[in-house]
């Protein structure tokens, strides 16, 4: 397609005399008959900071896969700073922090830099990786409270997300020259967002390659010094960062819905519902209202959601209507079901109302997920495919599915939009609304402010305390993070 | 999907294997149907431990019954303590026998839940209970079967052996429980990630404890049959059970891991299990290089059905 644009034409970024440290030329990557990647050239140097944004099921990554040398192309040659075939990625200096947070749970963080860093090697290997750890997290996270010592499954999913970021530009037997991050920031609050989005700037200043991948429009923005834009496996745009405007941005990955949609506010006919969750720690929502959880990330939100819906479903009974739902954001360890279908992923919460006879009706199962995939778009062939076949967002959209599809009056969520891209977002988010005017409770928790915003009623997590409670016209960006920090480190 | 992408079909190709040589030393097609029926009969027993072991195995790692084969002990030994022989006394005998195996079910689950031991230390702390109990309430006597139940388990409808008709009749049940029940999906859910079922509104609790419940049924069903089989309870009668009871679940295709589990497999890996020990047995080779040829081929099995998984 000659939609197609060559990456050598690239106008910002460093004097084209320095050598490539990636080169993709005219690059096929195909599943059996899923086009992954149709064709698509880049090149990344020294300095740069490549913005990568497109839909879920854009290609991003397979993109990523290629450019770490965890896929062989279909057609086409990748170079790594002059070298072709495996391990050429590594030896070039590539390092991968993954979405589906990738670290060894029951390894500790510095024992993890062992793993993109094979040569770490040799008696002592564990007291340099601890070092290098510790020198990566201070300089990427002044002042985080992760020791290199720490197992990693103890560690919240923002202290792993921490951690692997950190992993990524440890210092090791081969330096990290081009580092990329899919999604590093969705479950960082915007603190320590910031940090990242700072060190970012140091590391390309140095010389350093960052490509960096997010939904989030306004950081990719603020980093980046060269945007591309995927869709349907080619890129179909790229310019310089200060050549886009987010409405440009949003426009090139070209989703029909608008984002507009999100902005919609529920009538006041909210705030006369009867009561129906009231929690020790203060939480209380109405029926028909969509409550936000806020404050930044570990503070205990995700705690009271998960003892609040442990309390009201019993593990010794399931029923056609169950008392409430969860959405997981963290989809490996607390939604997928990984040997599973799509569509029995999907219809997971709500067998019991789908059996006659305790036996699934399995027509009736199958009419709910076709249902639900074109009602939520799930980009799938068919809904016997694999989970796994789907692109992360996308299944993300099959946990909302699995759990919109009850009839439970009560829907907890769990940070559920990671890794979900704008126009999803804009739909699920009408969708909750159109759900609550329905009847139905929403409490949700999540880490990116905006979205908070939506809500009908905020709670302001601090130090696992409730420090604000907020609603209507009082949810603004500033309350909430004037709620999130002690007075006397608000923000600069 | 093809035959051979299916998980259960080396337990059945390794069963042919075993068959062939075997049945080309017995006298013509008499010799080889009598090897039919003597596969067919040893392997219900083994089919059904292992029903309910491979339900146990589906929750994933860390979820294992060894109380097995001191259930069996302890089921056939107070059932057939409680006929003594007499006549009539068949249905009651078998209600014995059950509601043992639920009371060792309970037993097993409550360890397991209230004093949050791993399955593994609780079902083998309880089977020495159970064992003991047997051994007490046995005290060296060996009580005959009532003679139409002797007759029942050792006979055959139609040509085919009654304890196999009833393993037959079981593992299409347990196929319809583990493939089309809600159950068996939840099931399957908790065995691929037992946190995520718990917050997708699977009733994890009521699951764990209606498998325990159903493997321990098993176990004394089994027992009960093999003591009306033999012709008397056996303290040592469920010693080789437990080590079948798992292998006919690996063998069968079933994943160690959890969460895929399968049933046919359990009736292909039974019939090998007999067939390759009456294999051995038929070329006369002794005692220590019958086990040490059982585990090499056992091994070699596992290790070509799970290899080719990984390649499909």
């Amino acid at each position: 397609m000659g939609e197609a644009v060559s990456a050598q034409s690239g106008v910002a970024g460093p004097p084209p005399a320095a050598a490539a440290l990636v080169e993709l030329a005219a690059v096929r990557k195909h599943f059996g008959a899923v086009r992954a990647l149709d064709g698509v050239s880049l090149a990344i140097r020294p300095g740069e900071c490549l913005g990568l944004v497109g839909h879920n099921g854009a290609g991003k990554s397979t993109l990523v896969s290629l450019l770490n040398g965890g896929l062989e192309p279909t057609e086409g040659t990748i170079r790594f700073a002059g070298l072709e075939g495996p391990g050429a990625a590594r030896r070039a200096g590539v390092r991968t922090v993954f979405q589906e947070l990738s670290l060894c749970p029951n390894l500790t963080v510095a024992e993890n830099l062992r793993i993109p860093d094979h040569d770490l090697a040799g008696p002592g290997w564990r007291r340099r990786a601890r070092a290098a750890v510790r020198e990566s997290l201070a300089q990427v996270f002044p002042g985080h409270r992760i020791d290199p010592d720490d197992t990693v499954a103890d560690l919240t999913l923002a202290e792993r997300q921490m951690a692997e970021i950190a992993i990524g530009f440890a210092s090791g037997t081969i330096p990290a020259r081009l580092v990329i991050l899919d999604e590093p920031t969705s479950s960082l609050d915007a603190a320590i967002a910031e940090q990242l989005l700072a060190h970012i700037r140091r590391f390309c200043a140095r010389g350093g390659a960052v490509i960096f991948i997010s939904h989030l429009l306004g950081e990719v923005l603020s980093v980046a010094s060269r945007i591309v834009v995927m869709r349907d496996g080619l890129i179909t745009d790229e310019r310089p960062a200060g050549a886009f405007t987010r409405q440009g941005l949003v426009a090139a990955m070209g989703h029909v819905g608008s984002v507009a949609v999100a902005a919609v506010r529920p009538g006041p006919q909210a705030a006369s519902g009867e009561v129906t969750v009231e929690t020790p720690e203060g939480i209380r929502a109405r029926r028909g209202e969509v409550v936000g959880l806020a404050g930044l990330a570990g503070h205990g939100q995700a705690e009271a959601l998960k003892r609040l819906y442990l309390g009201r479903v019993s593990g010794w009974q399931a029923s056609r209507t169950p008392a409430a739902v969860f959405v997981a954001g963290d989809r490996v360890r607390d939604g997928l079901m990984p040997l599973w279908s799509v569509r029995r992923n999907l219809t997971l919460s709500r067998l019991v109302a789908l059996a006659r006879a305790g036996l699934v009706d399995r027509a009736a199962e199958r009419s709910l997920a076709e249902d639900w995939r074109s009602r939520i778009g799930i980009r799938t062939a068919d809904t016997a495919d694999p989970i796994l076949s789907l692109s992360g967002g996308n299944q993300q959209k099959v946990l909302f599915a699995r759990a919109l599809a009850t009839d439970a009056p009560l829907v907890v969520m769990d940070d559920p939009m990671r890794g979900v891209d704008v126009g999803t977002k804009a739909e699920v988010h009408a969708m909750i609304r159109a759900e609550a005017g329905r009847g139905r409770t929403f409490l949700w928790y999540s880490t990116e402010t905006e979205e908070t915003c939506l809500c009908d009623r905020v709670f302001v997590f601090r130090n696992g305390r409730i420090s604000a409670e907020l609603t209507g016209a009082e949810i603004t960006e500033e309350r909430i993070l004037e709620a999130s920090f002690e007075m006397k480190e608000v923000r600069p | 999907m093809t035959l051979l992408s299916k998980p259960w079909i080396w337990a059945y190709l390794a069963a042919a294997l075993t068959f062939v040589p075997t049945a080309m030393l017995s006298q013509g097609v008499g010799g080889a149907w009598e090897l039919v029926l003597a596969a067919l009969t040893f392997a219900a027993f083994s089919v059904l431990v292992g029903l309910g072991q491979m339900l146990v195995i589906t929750m994933g790692p860390g979820n294992i019954d060894l109380s097995i084969p001191a259930t069996m002990t302890l089921a056939g030994t107070l059932s057939l303590k409680y006929m003594d022989g007499a006549a009539g006394t068949g249905a009651a005998g078998l209600a014995v026998a059950l509601a043992v195996g639920l009371a060792c079910g309970a037993g097993n689950y409550l360890l397991i839940r209230l004093l949050r031991i791993p399955p593994i230390i609780a079902t083998l702390a309880a089977s020495f209970l159970y064992q003991s109990l047997a051994i007490w309430s046995n005290r060296g006597l060996r009580i005959k079967p009532p003679a139409w139940l002797a007759d029942f388990a050792t006979g055959a409808a139609l040509g085919v052996p009654n304890v196999a008709v009833v393993a037959g009749l079981l593992a299409v049940l347990f196929w319809v429980l583990l493939e089309r029940s809600v159950y068996g999906r939840w099931l399957s859910a908790i065995g691929q990630n037992q946190r995520a079922a718990r917050l997708a509104g699977v009733p994890v609790d009521l699951v764990r404890m209606a498998t325990y419940l159903i493997s321990a049924v098993m176990a004394a069903l089994c027992g009960f049959l093999l003591s009306c089989f033999s012709g008397g309870a056996a303290l040592n009668m469920g010693a080789e059970y437990l080590l079948i009871s798992i292998a006919v679940v690996v063998i069968g295709g079933s994943s160690i891991a959890g969460g895929n589990s399968n049933v046919p497999g359990i009736w292909g890996a039974s019939l090998f299990l007999f067939l390759i020990v009456s294999m051995l047995n038929s070329y006369g080779l002794g005692a220590g290089v019958r086990l040490i040829m059982t585990g090499v081929i056992i091994i070699a099995i596992v290790a070509v059905a799970s290899g080719s998984r990984r390649a499909s």
